[in-house]
């Protein structure tokens, strides 16, 4: 239980993922300016709404109104036009003054030393995090410590995806054969939900993401656990499964899937799909179409005895 | 209608000074307003995938400058107006005569496209789906092609009706249209011929 | 003029005297504007039934969490030819369809300057819809994948390349609309021509009626932003089929090309699909407020302003795409700039109501809603266009409400108000008013109930084109409210049709000109007959009807 608590189980869970509630220094910034946005906005809908409403009102034609009497006719007045140009225009500037410099601050701010660097892969439809600093590789929940930066590398395997944690970053997309660029400063910790943002093909639903993030020194602990290799399981590498995921430690290499070295750490499987639980577990071995439907991993028509072999190896890499 | 009566006398040379510019002329320019756009999409195309491909042959190494080819196709212009003025005029035979030299030269250019193709591919081994250079060069060279074939079609029926007889004087103003989308045909090759031959090597 | 000494009068039997396959010939075989004009439109609320009916499932499924209405494949399905239906089969043709009807007869014309160009642009038309929907039967292709297309309406790549897209359904979405978008162009072109070589006598560009203005700089939009994406999809037509790497992320290829190509062509595209209601204000307000309209010069010059704007905002639909600062900068403050016409239309607008006499009848109703609608969509762009903040909403429902708020409170309350004010033209009879009210106050209520939610919901974080989400999220309950204003919207919709239906075979006779009105459409009988008029009119101003019914006061004396 002790080690579970390292790794952040009972840290406090955001699942309303609300743009307006921002924890990060990269929202906190689009908050603010969102505010200012919503305020003008604000304003000229209830001055222009209600010009719009009163002159409805005001102008509607009455019963007893003579029909045949038409109003005067004017043609149009260059002094007002002018104003309602002039006006605008002026609102505008002022929006893209303060839109340029929040666009510069987050975009370019300076990379500041210490900050931990994480590279995120995209793949249809699950997240692939690598730590390349401690050798980590995890999928679907990216583990950051508190009080610091981590910058993001952003990439994908296949078709486009686009990293989203509401209340820590607005999106970049991640796109194959090019690398964008984020961060986030998750000011306490907790366990914030994200989605995948762009969509990228039947399961675009449930590529849910997770950033856990943790004390600095639960951090540390989290990330030694992860640097551990796992076991070897003679049944589970006679089954297919190694084609596509990796254990680190044992012959499983593969790439095409999670990397499962740790999977016990993770809080749900297949990208949110469902909850990580040794009920769902089995259940998703046995059959990740009935979960995930469209998903890449297909069913591999386990026997019960083999999958017995095999979920209870996989509870075991903690 | 009472429209009329309500501006009395002024409706009268109102209805004698008016004049609409012509449909077809309308019709022709905007037509090549559109397919200008179309061309700058794969322009586009071409200029950003310069120098992108990940393998070759690159352009350097396997496109020569169709100099001859170039020449052909621009002074076709030329011709296709002196036809259209003998038509104006009524000189038939000097129209049939210049008329026919712009479908020689038409002619000659697609054959020279014809053989920088044949050479890309068996002797260069550089096809569509080669490379970068290979997908965006046979794009956008085949459609200016496609585009001087179309036009080699419409070439050809104004000759084959004014041999069988048919009085093409009558017809000036489509003849005119046609020329008009010649000279954009031509226009088009100085863009790509800048593009893939000079900028792009 | 040459073109004014067409006979006047040719021998015309009466519509009953048709049988019924002469009558379908007479439709099929059509080169007249007018019958080509209503064909679009009919096609055009076909489908808007369709696709409407295909966003009603959509919104069945997410009226409740982890719903099993429909699975992910079928979903991803509806909602791409939800949005390409919408965007090419609905939109597009109502451009065509109204402009066909209305442009020759408010300009004096006996048809458009090609009428057989006109046939073969509504049927190219209809061939490229219905290509589109054959893929639910022939998507599969020969190697089974697949059914209707799937990639969303804007099909990013490299999702529809072969690797990822197997099967014919991407095939059928790039053949479809590129068949449907040259359509698109024909007819375009055909109004440009038309509206500067056919205008009657004295009918100078100045005194052209607004709504003629409008399509003109509508269809001159048409031909330049089309392209593009016709370009785009040749492109993708040749990866597909021929092996070539323009999007081919593998070869080096660039999937944001794509983007940019798509959205060169895309965003001018949502103002070509809003000018039309844009157009239909400027001739509904003033005639239902008794007052020319505010402004010509003005109005006339903000829509130019806006359709040239246009073309260079199209990467704020991609601010997340890591481009620089710099662009960014540059792409949020260009689409920013959009506001300052778009502002003096509606500015104009309110000020031609302003001091007038208001006939709320149902058209006038559809305009006032428009008016207070599209202020908060155009509002919503600027939020999205202040490129951070857009970093939060882009793909989040918060882009599906600000562009259902531009598409139905914009777009279709403008084309409602527009059938109704034309209506009689085009049949000769009014529509019910009563049932016209009820049209309207459903058609707000569950157009407001459907697509407010939806802007909170994007703030809530939840990302558009998910089939499911979790019950946890904090969306249930907008979710659910949202679905149920399908109902009302839907009801609205079928009493329109109703509404259609009855006042064909018994509404009231509508005369020529119910609406008292000022252009030179209401000048003819209703319906009009095939050569509009017979004897060509003259104007000498933008409103020769006014002229005409007020001898003492005339416009002329005040224009020039
Ligand atoms: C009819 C269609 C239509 C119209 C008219 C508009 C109008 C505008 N749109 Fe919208 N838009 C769409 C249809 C439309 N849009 C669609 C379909 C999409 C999504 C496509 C997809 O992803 O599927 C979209 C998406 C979209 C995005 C991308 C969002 C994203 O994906 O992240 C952006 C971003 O800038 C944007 C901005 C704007 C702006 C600035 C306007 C402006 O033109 C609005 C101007 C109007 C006003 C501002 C109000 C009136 C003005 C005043 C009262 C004057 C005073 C105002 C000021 C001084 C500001 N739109
Ligand atoms: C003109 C454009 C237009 C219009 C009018 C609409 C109309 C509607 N749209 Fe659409 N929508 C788009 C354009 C439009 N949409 C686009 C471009 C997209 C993006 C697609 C993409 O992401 O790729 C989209 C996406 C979209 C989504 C997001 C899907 C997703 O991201 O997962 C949703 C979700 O609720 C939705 C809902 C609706 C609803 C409820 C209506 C309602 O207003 C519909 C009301 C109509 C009806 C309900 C029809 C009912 C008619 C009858 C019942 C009459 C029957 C009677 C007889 C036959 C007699 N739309
Ligand atoms: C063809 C490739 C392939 C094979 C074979 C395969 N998988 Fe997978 N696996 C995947 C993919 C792809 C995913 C990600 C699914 C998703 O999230 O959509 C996945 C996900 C998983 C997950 C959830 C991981 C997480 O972090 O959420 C587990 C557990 C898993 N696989 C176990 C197995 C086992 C056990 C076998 C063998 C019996 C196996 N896989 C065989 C491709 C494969
Ligand atoms: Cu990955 Cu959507
Ligand atoms: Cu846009």
């Amino acid at each position: 239980m002790a080690l579970l608590q390292g790794l952040g189980a009972a840290l406090p869970e955001h699942r309303v993922a609300n743009i307006f509630k921002p924890l990060a220094t990269p929202a906190q910034s689009e908050y603010h300016i969102a505010l200012l946005v919503l305020a003008i906005t604000g304003a000229i809908f209830v001055v222009v709404a209600g010009l719009i409403v009163y002159t409805i009102w005001r102008f509607r034609r009455r019963p007893g109104d003579d029909a045949k009497q038409e109003p005067p006719q004017v043609y149009g007045s260059n002094q007002i036009e002018v104003a309602w140009t002039v006006i605008p225009i002026l609102i505008v500037f002022v929006l893209i003054g303060v839109s340029a410099r929040v666009i510069a601050s987050v975009q370019n701010a300076s990379p500041p030393p210490q900050m931990l660097k994480v590279t995120l892969i995209g793949h249809q439809w699950w997240w692939e995090v690598r730590y390349p600093d401690y050798g980590i590789v995890t999928a679907n929940e990216i583990h950051v410590p508190t009080a610091s930066a981590t910058y993001l590398e952003l990439q994908s395997a296949d078709v486009i995806h686009s990293f989203w944690v509401p209340q820590l970053a607005g999106k970049t997309d991640l796109i194959p054969n090019r690398t964008n660029y984020s961060w986030i400063d998750p000011r306490e910790p907790g366990v914030y939900f994200g989605n995948c943002a762009e969509y990228c093909g039947t399961q675009h639903a449930n590529m849910l993401l997770r950033v856990v993030a943790q004390a600095p020194e639960d951090f540390k602990r989290w990330a030694a656990e992860q640097q551990k290799p796992a076991a070897e399981n003679a049944a589970f590498q006679s089954l297919s499964c190694v084609s596509c995921h990796t254990i680190k430690g044992t012959p499983a290499k593969g790439k095409f899937g999670p990397d499962l070295t740790h999977l016990m750490s993770r809080r749900t499987l297949a990208a949110g799909a469902i909850a990580n639980t040794a009920e769902n577990l089995r259940q998703w071995v046995k059959d990740p179409q009935a979960a995930k439907p469209g998903s890449l991993m297909p069913s591999l028509q386990l026997t019960d005895q083999e999958l017995g072999q095999v979920v209870n190896y996989l509870e075991s890499l903690q | 209608m009472a429209l009329a009566q309500t501006y009395k006398g002024d409706a009268l040379t109102l209805e004698q000074g008016w004049h609409m510019p012509d449909r077809g002329t309308v019709g022709i320019a905007f037509l090549i307003v559109t397919e200008s756009a179309l061309f700058t999409i794969f322009v586009v195309a071409y200029l950003v995938y310069i120098g992108k491909s990940l393998n070759g042959p690159m352009p350097k190494d396997v496109l020569d400058l169709p100099i001859v080819a170039t020449i052909c196709l621009l002074s076709s212009s030329i011709t296709v107006v002196f036809a259209e003025h003998a038509l104006k005029k009524g000189h038939l035979g000097a129209f049939k005569l210049w008329w026919i030299a712009t479908i020689a030269l038409g002619l000659e250019f697609l054959t020279a496209t014809g053989i920088e193709w044949h050479k890309l591919i068996y002797k260069d081994h550089l096809t569509i789906r080669t490379n970068l250079f290979g997908t965006t060069y046979y794009s956008l060279v085949g459609l200016h092609a496609s585009h001087v074939i179309v036009g080699m079609v419409f070439l050809l029926l104004v000759m084959g009706v004014t041999f069988a007889g048919f009085p093409i004087q009558t017809q000036f103003r489509r003849v005119r249209f046609l020329s008009w989308y010649w000279h954009f045909v031509d226009a088009v090759w100085v863009v790509v011929f800048t593009v893939v031959y000079v900028v792009g090597r | 003029m040459a073109s004014i000494d067409y006979p006047l009068e040719r021998p015309r039997p009466k519509e009953g005297e048709f049988s019924f396959s002469e009558t379908l010939y007479r439709w099929v075989a059509t080169v007249d504007h007018k019958r080509l004009g209503l064909m679009y439109i009919v096609t055009a609320l076909l489908f808007l039934v369709i696709a409407g009916l295909m966003a009603s499932v959509m919104r069945l499924q997410l009226a409740f969490p982890n719903n099993h209405v429909v699975g992910p494949e079928t979903f991803n399905r509806l909602f791409t030819m939800h949005g390409t239906t919408m965007v090419f089969l609905v939109g597009m043709p109502f451009v065509a369809g109204l402009s066909n009807y209305l442009v020759p007869l408010m300009i004096g014309a006996r048809d458009m300057a090609f009428p057989r160009l006109n046939a073969f642009g509504y049927w190219i038309f209809l061939f490229g819809g219905l290509l589109l929907y054959f893929s639910y039967i022939g998507g599969g292709g020969l190697s089974g994948h697949g059914s209707a297309p799937d990639v969303g309406w804007f099909a990013y790549a490299p999702l529809t390349s072969k690797a990822f897209s197997r099967g014919a359904s991407t095939d059928f979405w790039i053949l479809g609309i590129l068949v449907a978008g040259i359509g698109s162009v024909a007819s375009a072109l055909n109004v440009i021509v038309t509206t500067i070589c056919m205008r009657c006598p004295g009918m100078t560009l100045t005194r052209m009626p607004m709504f003629v203005w409008v399509m003109l700089i509508d269809s001159w939009l048409i031909i330049i932003a089309l392209p593009p994406l016709t370009a785009a999809q040749v492109m993708l037509l040749i990866d597909r089929f021929l092996g070539g790497n323009f999007f081919n992320t593998q070869a080096g290829g660039s999937a944001v090309l794509w983007q940019h190509f798509f959205w060169i062509f895309g965003h001018p595209e949502v103002y070509i699909l809003i000018f039309p209601a844009f157009a239909i204000l400027s001739e509904v307000i003033p005639i239902f407020s008794r007052k020319p309209l505010f402004g010509r010069a003005a109005m006339v010059g903000a829509v130019v302003a806006i359709g040239f704007i246009s073309l260079g905002v199209w990467a704020h639909h991609m601010f997340a795409v890591g481009m620089t600062s710099w662009s960014n900068t540059f792409f949020a403050a260009s689409s920013m700039l959009v506001g300052i016409p778009t502002g003096i239309k509606i500015f104009n607008w309110t000020a031609t109501m302003y001091g007038g006499k208001l006939r709320l009848d149902t058209p006038m109703l559809f305009c006032c809603a428009f008016l207070l609608q599209f202020l908060v969509a155009g509002l919503t762009g600027i939020m999205l266009a202040v490129s951070p903040f857009d970093w939060q909403l882009h793909d989040s429902y918060f882009v599906v409400g600000h562009f259902h708020f531009t598409l139905i409170g914009g777009l279709v309350f403008g084309l409602f108000a527009g059938m109704y004010y034309w209506f009689p033209k085009a049949t000769g009879k009014l529509l019910c008013e009563k049932l016209g009210r009820w049209n309207f106050w459903l058609f707000v209520i569950g157009f407001e109930t459907t697509f407010i939610p939806m802007h909170f919901l994007g703030i809530l974080g939840m990302p558009r084109r998910i089939y499911t989400y979790a019950p946890d999220r904090g969306w249930d309950f907008w979710n659910l409210v949202s679905s149920l204003g399908v109902i009302a919207q839907a009801a609205a919709i079928a009493l329109f049709i109703w509404n259609v239906i009855d006042s064909i075979r018994s509404g009231e006779k509508a005369g020529d000109d119910p609406w008292d009105g000022w252009t030179l459409e209401w000048a003819t009988s209703s319906p009009p007959p095939e050569y509009n008029f017979e004897k060509l009119p003259v104007v000498r101003s933008s409103r020769p009807l006014w002229d005409l019914k007020h001898p003492h006061d005339p416009d002329w004396k005040f224009e020039q």
